[in-house]
């Protein structure tokens, strides 16, 4: 099933405003231009963004509109992005985060 | 340092109908606003209002949004997005982010509009990817355009639990079931008609166990709920991939707490939030607040209180005189009152009365 809301009922029809291409992981993916990270991931099929630095554990999309930072991911070698309100650009490059992102995966 | 007449935190519904009002009257106002478009949680708000003509009933939330919006640049008002206050101190001196550095503000006038975040239920896995927000996924289908999965289960039955739960069966999910703690209906009969129609399950009297799956949501496990703990041999199982919880909101009072304005614990305004006289005024003088940072409520009440504090805090500059805003501020206290009736409201309209009184002890 596709998860992208073509045909909203109420919305009506999605704009078309073309595409970019974004590298997640090594994966080259398409992205709607102008989306929201975690709108674009989410879209491709990819629900984790980051294992947390103690215990290892998967993260999320949780609050969707930069409060919580649960969503964060590395994205062009940045640490901490909140991928819910940061839009997609064309040759990004995202990468899931591991603990803070900081090159340290553990936290003991 | 900057110096600035009014500066309005958070340009949701409070604000903007705050900095128009205030524009309006002749005040200079900044709105500082840590998101990329202003307009707030309105934007995900597809959904026809209800109340009065006056107060946009028949009128969806995103079309309000964009008459606020049109009516803030109409208006003069300046606004800064992508910038978030994130320190206030004394003398009325806020530290902004702004195009990447800081820039130190002060103001005459503040008006902390900051809004309110969803409330969390902590149940084993409820970490898990795939467990979120009603609102997180309000906005993935209704700002976003992607559904947040599947198949879904709510938990919640309030307003937010219905409306959310519609609106993602309308973009194509399919909502497996809410789960309600208490044993009725929380929202508005119209609402959750509208679900039952369609055939979702409402379990009442239930709750969420847990969520299980490897490294995502793939079960929800929900069991029957009595006298505040789970029946034994009443779990069940139902394959998910998304868990939205819309168990109730709280005032966000960040910037409250670092000023130093007096708070108090209300639970029928969803927690603690800060005090404040009938001008919307903090005992701090010339710090207000509006919207759901000063008491969760809905959208219309949020515009009226922001109304309400732009009309003040232009009387207070001498923009508008004692007479003239007198009678306008009259005029939007009348409107509130009559927002806060019914089953739900009056509860509020009481709260409300009882912070007023303690607001105006400075």
């Amino acid at each position: 099933m596709e998860l992208r809301v073509v045909n909203h009922p109420i919305l009506g029809p999605a704009e078309d405003n073309g595409t970019v291409e974004i590298t997640v992981d090594g994966k080259k993916l398409t992205a709607k231009k102008g989306e929201m990270i975690a709108a674009a991931l989410l879209a491709n099929g990819i629900r984790i963004h980051r294992y947390t630095a103690k215990r290892h554990e998967p993260r999320g999309i949780y609050c969707g509109i930069g409060q919580c930072t649960d969503c964060v991911m590395t994205v062009d070698g940045n640490p901490n992005v909140r991928t819910c309100i940061t839009p997609v650009e064309d040759g990004m490059v995202i990468e899931t985060q591991q603990g803070y992102g900081t090159g340290v995966e553990t936290h003991d | 340092m900057t110096e600035r007449e009014v500066v309005i935190i958070g340009g949701g519904p409070a604000g903007l109908s705050a900095a128009i009002e205030a524009a309006k009257r002749g005040a200079k106002v900044l709105v500082c606003d840590e998101n990329k478009r202003p307009g707030g949680q309105l934007f995900k708000q597809i959904h026809k209002f209800f109340g009065s003509k006056a107060h946009n009933a028949g009128v969806r939330g995103i079309d309000i949004a964009k008459k606020l919006l049109k009516e803030t640049q109409e208006s003069g008002v300046e606004v800064w997005l992508d910038s978030p206050v994130y320190g206030i101190f004394k003398d009325h001196t806020l530290a902004v982010l702004h195009d990447g550095a800081t820039e130190v503000i002060r103001a005459k006038k503040i008006l902390i509009s900051t809004g309110g975040g969803e409330n969390a239920l902590r149940f084993p896995g409820w970490t898990l990817p795939g467990v979120m927000g009603a609102g997180a996924a309000q906005t993935m289908v209704n700002v976003n355009r992607v559904l947040p999965g599947k198949r879904i289960l709510m938990v919640g039955s309030g307003n937010v639990g219905v409306i959310v739960a519609y609106q993602l069966m309308q973009a194509g999910a399919q909502v497996v079931g809410i789960v309600e703690g208490m044993d009725h209906v929380g929202a508005y009969g119209v609402h959750a008609a509208k679900l039952r129609r369609a055939g979702v399950p409402f379990f009442l009297s239930h709750t969420i166990v847990r969520a299980e799956g490897e490294d995502k949501v793939e079960r929800a496990v929900i069991g029957e709920f009595k006298d505040g703990k789970v029946v034994p041999g009443t779990e069940m199982g139902v394959d998910v991939d998304v868990i939205c919880m819309a168990v109730g909101m709280h005032p966000m009072t960040e910037l409250e707490w670092m000023a130093g304005v007096h708070q108090e614990f209300i639970p029928a305004m969803g927690g603690w939030m800060p005090m404040h006289d009938d001008n919307m005024e903090t005992n701090l003088d010339g710090i207000y607040v509006a919207g759901d940072t000063a008491g969760v409520e809905e959208a219309n009440t949020a515009m009226d209180e922001g109304r309400l504090v732009g009309t003040a805090i232009a009387e207070s500059l001498g923009y508008l005189g004692k007479d003239e805003a007198q009678s306008a501020k009259d005029e939007i206290r009348k409107r509130l009152v009559a927002l806060r009736q019914g089953p739900f409201g009056e509860r509020r309209l009481k709260a409300k009365e009882a912070i007023m009184q303690k607001g105006a002890v400075r």
